[in-house]
This record gives C-alpha cells, sequence and structure tokens, in this order.
C-alpha cells in the first residue's frame, strides 16, 4: 500500500503500513465476529488473533467461517490454506445473513476515494484528471450498509481524501444527520475508523469525520494539507501508538517478503 | 439403471449449449474453481455478445471482455485479485475497447440474492444491502420499497436465470452428480437458478463415490446438461485437494496486459495457439505444474452413512 523506503524502516523501526495493520487490528475485540477482507485488514486480523484477540472469529465472502489462523499467507481469501482447517466451509448467504443479521462486529474495507462523512468510491476513480473505471464493490457494499463497525484502509492524499466522493459504491453517514436511518439502513451500523499512511479518522454524532490521531513524525498541519475537504481535529488528538515488537513480529511472520506491507 | 452419460468434450459443450448471446454464469466459487478452461474455449470459438453473471471472477471475466465475447457483464467486481485492475475491463468500460461494454454494478450479496430468488423461483429477495449507495440508483434490478409486513425500507433484488452455469468442481459422475467442497461462494444457487448446467470435473467417478456422501453432492445430475472431464481446468486457480493458486500467473497477467498489443499477444499464446488444456498445460511447462501440486494431503475424516 504505502511505499516501504528502507531509510524510514531504519529510522522509525516499521513501515506506515506496518502501523496501519497494528491500529487497524486494535480495532478488533477479543471475541468480536470480523468480515476480514484481504491484504492489509487480512494481515490486521491475524495479528490480532495472535496478540489481543485470541478468539476473534473471522468471515469470508466465499462462506469461510475461521477461528484459527491460516497456516500460511494468503493472497485471495479462497487460496487452499484459507479452508484448511476452517470451522465452517458454507456458501456466500450463510455469512451474509450473519452480516445482515447485525452480527458482525467489524468490517474492513479499502477504497479507492473516501469522503468527509466516509462514503467510499470504488467503481470510478479519477488519477490526473482522468475517470478511471474501478474493480467495483466486492462485498464493500454489503460491509458497509450492514457491519456494526466499518473501518477503512487507504493511503492519505487529497485526491483520495475528498469532500465528496464521485460516485457511492458504499455508503458512510452520507451526507450527514440521520441520512443512514432515513436511507433505511440499520440503526446498529457505520463507518468506525479510516486508518490512512498519516493518522486515524474517526466520526462524529452528526456523521461527519474528525482527526482522532496522527502517527508518530507526522504533523496536523500535514494531515490538513493532505485532506480534500477541511478536516475537523478531534479535541482529545492523541499520536497514533505504533506497532510493539509482537505485532511486527507477527506481521513480519506472516508477511515476511513484504507483499501486502511493501 | 444405469443413467445416462453426459460425459462429452469441452468444444463440444460449450458449442452446443452456450452459443452467442447467452447469459453465462461463471466464477461463482469465487476466487477458487474458476472454469478458465471454458472460457478459453469459448473465446476461441469466436462467441460474442455474450452477459457474464458472476460476483468476482477474478482475471477469467478480463480475459473474455479482452477478447470481444462479453457485451454486458453484471457482477460485483471486475478486476486481478492479487494483483489489482483488469486493463481489458478498464480498457472496455472507459474507451469501448474492443467494444462497449455494458456494465450492471452488483454487490457480492445482491448477485448471491438473485441467484437465491433465481433457485427459489421468486421474483425477488429483500435486503438492506445497498440502501444509500449509488449501485441501487444505478442498477435496474435494484429497487426499493416498502415492507408489506413492517414498517421498512427494502431492496428488492430481481431474479436471475442465466441461461447456462459453467462449474468447474473436484469430481462428478458421468451423469453430473457432483461433489464440491472448499469455495462454495453461490455455486449451489447458481446451479439451482440456472437454466442449464455444465459440470467440469477434475474427476470422473463411479455413481457410487458420489453416493456414498450425498451431502457433498451440491449439484444433482439431473440439473446437468454436459459433463467435460478437465484435469487442471481451472487453472491459475485453486482446486481443493487438487491444486495450489498460481500466484505468479495473476501478476504476470498484470504485467504482460497492461497495453492492448501486448494483451493481444498473451491471448495468441495462452487463449488461441493452444488447441486445448493440455497444449496449454505444456506451455506452462511441467515443473511449474508440479510445483502447484498438493503438497500436504489432508483428508476428512469418514461419515458413516449406515444404519
Amino acid at each position: 500500500m504505502a511505499t516501504r523506503s528502507d531509510a524510514e524502516i531504519a529510522a522509525r523501526g516499521y513501515a506506515f503500513s506496518e502501523l496501519m495493520v497494528a491500529a487497524a487490528a486494535r480495532e478488533i475485540a477479543d471475541g468480536e465476529i470480523v468480515f476480514v477482507g484481504m491484504r492489509l485488514p487480512m494481515l490486521a486480523f491475524l495479528v490480532a488473533r495472535r496478540t489481543h484477540a485470541p478468539h476473534a472469529v473471522g468471515l469470508f465472502e466465499n462462506g469461510v467461517i475461521r477461528e484459527t489462523p491460516s497456516p500460511e499467507l494468503l493472497y485471495t481469501m479462497a487460496d487452499p490454506p484459507n479452508l484448511r482447517g476452517a470451522t465452517q466451509c458454507g456458501q456466500m448467504l450463510d455469512v451474509m445473513g450473519l452480516l445482515q443479521q447485525g452480527r458482525v462486529n467489524a468490517g474492513f474495507l479499502g477504497a479507492a476515494e473516501v469522503d468527509r462523512f466516509g462514503n467510499l468510491n470504488t467503481t470510478w476513480g479519477r488519477r490526473n484528471r482522468e475517470t478511471q473505471r474501478l474493480p467495483g464493490s466486492g462485498g464493500a457494499c454489503d460491509i458497509a450498509c450492514l457491519a456494526r463497525r466499518t473501518i477503512v484502509l487507504l493511503v492519505h492524499d487529497r485526491a483520495r481524501l475528498c469532500e465528496r466522493v464521485s460516485h457511492v459504491t458504499s455508503p458512510g453517514y452520507g451526507s450527514g444527520n440521520g441520512w443512514r436511518h432515513a436511507q433505511g439502513l440499520p440503526d446498529f451500523s457505520g463507518p468506525s475508523a479510516v486508518i490512512t499512511t498519516l493518522g486515524v479518522l474517526r466520526f462524529g454524532a452528526d456523521g461527519e469525520a474528525y482527526l482522532a490521531s496522527v502517527h508518530p513524525g507526522v504533523s496536523v498541519e500535514e494531515v490538513l494539507a493532505n485532506t480534500g475537504w477541511t478536516l475537523r481535529v478531534g479535541d482529545e488528538l492523541v499520536e497514533t501508538i505504533p506497532p510493539d515488537e509482537q505485532e511486527l513480529a507477527v506481521m513480519r511472520e506472516l508477511d515476511p517478503n513484504h507483499f501486502w506491507t511493501r | 439403471m444405469a443413467l445416462e452419460s453426459k460425459l462429452t468434450t469441452m468444444r463440444e459443450a460449450m458449442a452446443r449449449h452456450v452459443p452467442s448471446g447467452s447469459m453465462v454464469l461463471m466464477g461463482a466459487q469465487l476466487e477458487q474453481m474458476i472454469p478458465f478452461a471454458a472460457g478459453h474455449e469459448l473465446i476461441r470459438q469466436g462467441r460474442r455478445d455474450l452477459t457474464l453473471v458472476g460476483p468476482i471472477s477474478d482475471i477469467l471475466f478480463d480475459q473474455m471482455i479482452g477478447a470481444g465475447c462479453v457485451s454486458r457483464v453484471m457482477a460485483a467486481w471486475i478486476g486481478n485479485v492479487s494483483a489489482g485492475v483488469g486493463y481489458c475491463f478498464r480498457r472496455a468500460a472507459e474507451r469501448a475497447i474492443p467494444h462497449r461494454l455494458d456494465v450492471v454494478d452488483y454487490s457480492n450479496f445482491t448477485v448471491a440474492l438473485a441467484l437465491h430468488a433465481g433457485a427459489l423461483g421468486v421474483p425477488f429477495m429483500p435486503t438492506y444491502s445497498t440502501l444509500g449507495s449509488d449501485l441501487l440508483k444505478k442498477n435496474g434490478n435494484l429497487r426499493e420499497f416498502s415492507s408489506p409486513v413492517s414498517e421498512e425500507r427494502l431492496v428488492a433484488v430481481r431474479a436471475l436465470r442465466p441461461d447456462v452455469a459453467i462449474l468447474h468442481v473436484q469430481r462428478s459422475d458421468a451423469h453430473g452428480n457432483a461433489h464440491i467442497w472448499g469455495s462454495l461462494g453461490v455455486a449451489v444457487d447458481g446451479a439451482r437458478a440456472a437454466r442449464k448446467v455444465i459440470i467440469l470435473a477434475e474427476e470422473i467417478v463411479e455413481p457410487d463415490v458420489i453416493a456414498s456422501d450425498p451431502n457433498r453432492t451440491l449439484v444433482p445430475g439431473f440439473l446437468v446438461a454436459a459433463v467435460v472431464h478437465a484435469p487442471w481446468g481451472a487453472h491459475p486457480s485453486p482446486v481443493q485437494g487438487y491444486y495450489n493458486r498460481d500466484h505468479a500467473f495473476f501478476s504476470e497477467y498484470h504485467e504482460q496486459t497492461r497495453e492492448l498489443a501486448h494483451f493481444e499477444e498473451w491471448l495468441t499464446r495462452w487463449v488461441l495457439r493452444p488447441a486445448g488444456r493440455e497444449e496449454y498445460l505444456n506451455l506452462l511447462g511441467a515443473a511449474r505444474v508440479e510445483g502447484l501440486g498438493v503438497k500436504n494431503h489432508a483428508f476428512s475424516a469418514a461419515a458413516d452413512f449406515g444404519y
């Protein structure tokens, strides 16, 4: 996700992508049911399981439910190691049904764009003034609509964190202030955190994002300058806790060649 | 009573059951058991104007779009799961290359519900998913309605009945009774929603093997129109218990299809020139094929169906 510079890692002892994985892992409480996704969230789930949340349960859109970490690094959720030793290999509707019932505590998503109300776009992107067709929702819209908490991970720049997404693939708080309820979305659901390469955003009661923490070595000004709207700064702004040795050891063991954390 | 054999060749199965203009379900098991061998045969036979249906397809939909077989795609995600975007899909959606592509955006859940409605024989299934999204605004098969039994708004997901579902499975008998295990995705509903099913099997086994474990029979043979023995037919996607995912192949495809001319070279090399799967595997090379094989078998415990 973020560019992995050897100098940066030597100076800090970790890459920002590894910090993001650790921050994402801490969003999972022990015993929670989690819609895992792939890439950095997959690593985050495994880190959580191996550290503070040994009883977290992972759900995958192909129908797989896992209570033990996959024995090998996964490139996709349907890789054979993710099925061996699974709790259940069911159908997509089985796990989506749990999601719709409100039994999924947290779902992790990536996005091309996120806006000030946490709406996500993974359908039509803008790069260098060109409109680009992106792969689409996958299960992202379902998770954003139905998970109790949605946690988003993405690179922080002004194009990606924009005032208003050009296409709402996955709804956040819409235009704020009761919008989700008015749409008919379940009251238990909605975005909870946006973890970027610079900091962590959370959402106020009005549905608008605010800066809740900045990563070590990052200034608030840098975050604001790289955000496409006037981002509110939380009253209790903190510095993101860096990954500890145990968390780094787990993610480097699981992804020794930094396929996901490069 | 001997059941009718539906065994046929890939060429014959595609020629007979998947004409141009068909709505075809592929990639029902998500990143596993993607029917690449069938897709490649459809490309070689010059199929046109297909509607592809599936939750995701990894790179198969991208290849078929690039080869000009597809006029519409109804899916949740089209790209290259481990490497990123699908360049053929992008060229078609952005610049109508090789021709215009109608993209009907779904989410995974709404694809599953559309097939579930088809499998149940009802016009729609209700859900809260997609409320407030642009998917709901733009996809005419997703319609908001008021619940007749509660004070809620919901989305009606219109049933889909594909003309044909092409499913790659671990094993099947000659009648089409098929065992699938591992990544199921939407395969069970997909087989029932479709008007016809084509089974591509790693192994063709005797009917008593299938009958020994009927919980694993996810497709009953009477729904099946044709059975093809297709070992390694899902490569580069994996088949649980048979071979692993060829991750490098997906990365190479990503690198080698960025430019249109390079995609055309890729297509000639891997799809148009090999007459069938045997030549494709020769091209892949024995060492690579061997390397993808299952290294540690893990057999399930036997279930006792005795009484």
